[in-house]
């Protein structure tokens, strides 16, 4: 009963998040990588997305107290973050970046920034949760979610 | 799920040996998964002067995979030093980018690159590859 209770909030959780556009369908293309082999795969590449991305945002707003601006180095910076959520689907991250691309060149860097710092804290949270939830389903629910 | 097995033999044949390059730590795993998937054999390196060192030392390399935007050294350049050793010049390369510029993307096809992928890359793209490339 534990088990079924954990999966229909493991299913709950999963389809807000894709309702609500944090992930998008290259998240499920990730968990059909997952097998006996790397059963922790999803978690383990989210894991390395959250420690790329915490680095990347703090060289950001590091790169923004500088004077001038080095537009350049911003731009690499936003440029890989991007990719990175891209490539686990987080899809509201890779926005945030692209709408900070976009502001380059204003002066409203500041308020860009923030709202990315405020979707990255989100993710991450409800990742943490899923994850969570995961774990405590065990080995049968990674199963269910991965490659047949 | 399509795979690279039997190429050259009947099960005795080693699985084919891809260098995926990609200074992500997260577009590596991503693309290793996929590698592996498919029954190939992956190294992962995190960049183009890796690459080469690892290409130096190690024979065997049948095919490499590499993002275009990395810092020291782009995609673009290890495909070209890659195509101007004679020794390499035969491993077909494949150039992953997140960006589709088609000025970019004629510049790697006119170097040699074999072909040229969008991120995130798909397992079907590795498979799309596999057949064509690895013949």
């Amino acid at each position: 009963m534990e088990y079924s209770n954990l999966r229909r909030q493991i299913i709950c959780m999963k389809k807000s998040l894709f309702d609500q556009g944090y992930l998008d369908e290259q998240f499920n293309q990730l968990e059909e990588l997952q097998d006996e082999s790397s059963p922790n795969f999803v978690e383990e590449v989210v894991v390395l997305f959250f420690n790329d991305s915490s680095r990347l945002l703090t060289n950001i707003e590091q790169t923004l107290e500088k004077y001038p601006q080095d537009f350049y180095q911003l731009d690499s910076l936003v440029h890989q973050l991007k990719g990175s959520g891209t490539s686990i689907g987080a899809i509201r991250m890779k926005n945030e970046c692209s709408v900070f691309k976009a502001h380059c060149n204003d002066k409203s860097l500041e308020g860009s920034l923030q709202k990315m710092k405020r979707e990255h804290a989100t993710l991450k949270k409800k990742l943490e949760t899923y994850f969570q939830l995961m774990r405590q389903a065990g080995p049968r629910e990674r199963a269910v979610n991965s490659r047949k | 799920m399509a795979s690279c097995k039997g190429l050259g033999g009947e099960g005795s044949a080693p699985a084919p040996h891809v260098l995926a390059v990609d200074d992500s730590s997260v577009d590596r795993a991503v693309l290793a998964s996929i590698l592996r998937s498919s029954q190939f054999r992956v190294t992962a390196v995190d960049s183009g002067k890796r690459a080469l060192e690892l290409l130096g030392s190690e024979p065997n390399v049948s095919m490499i995979i590499t993002d275009y935007w990395m810092p020291e050294m782009t995609g673009y350049e290890l495909l070209k030093k890659v195509k101007e050793s004679s020794r390499l010049k035969e491993i077909p390369v494949v150039i992953m980018s997140s960006e589709n510029v088609p000025t970019r993307i004629n510049r790697c096809l006119e170097e040699g690159a074999e072909d040229f992928l969008l991120k995130p890359v798909r397992p079907s793209d590795v498979s799309r590859l596999c057949s064509r490339v690895l013949r």
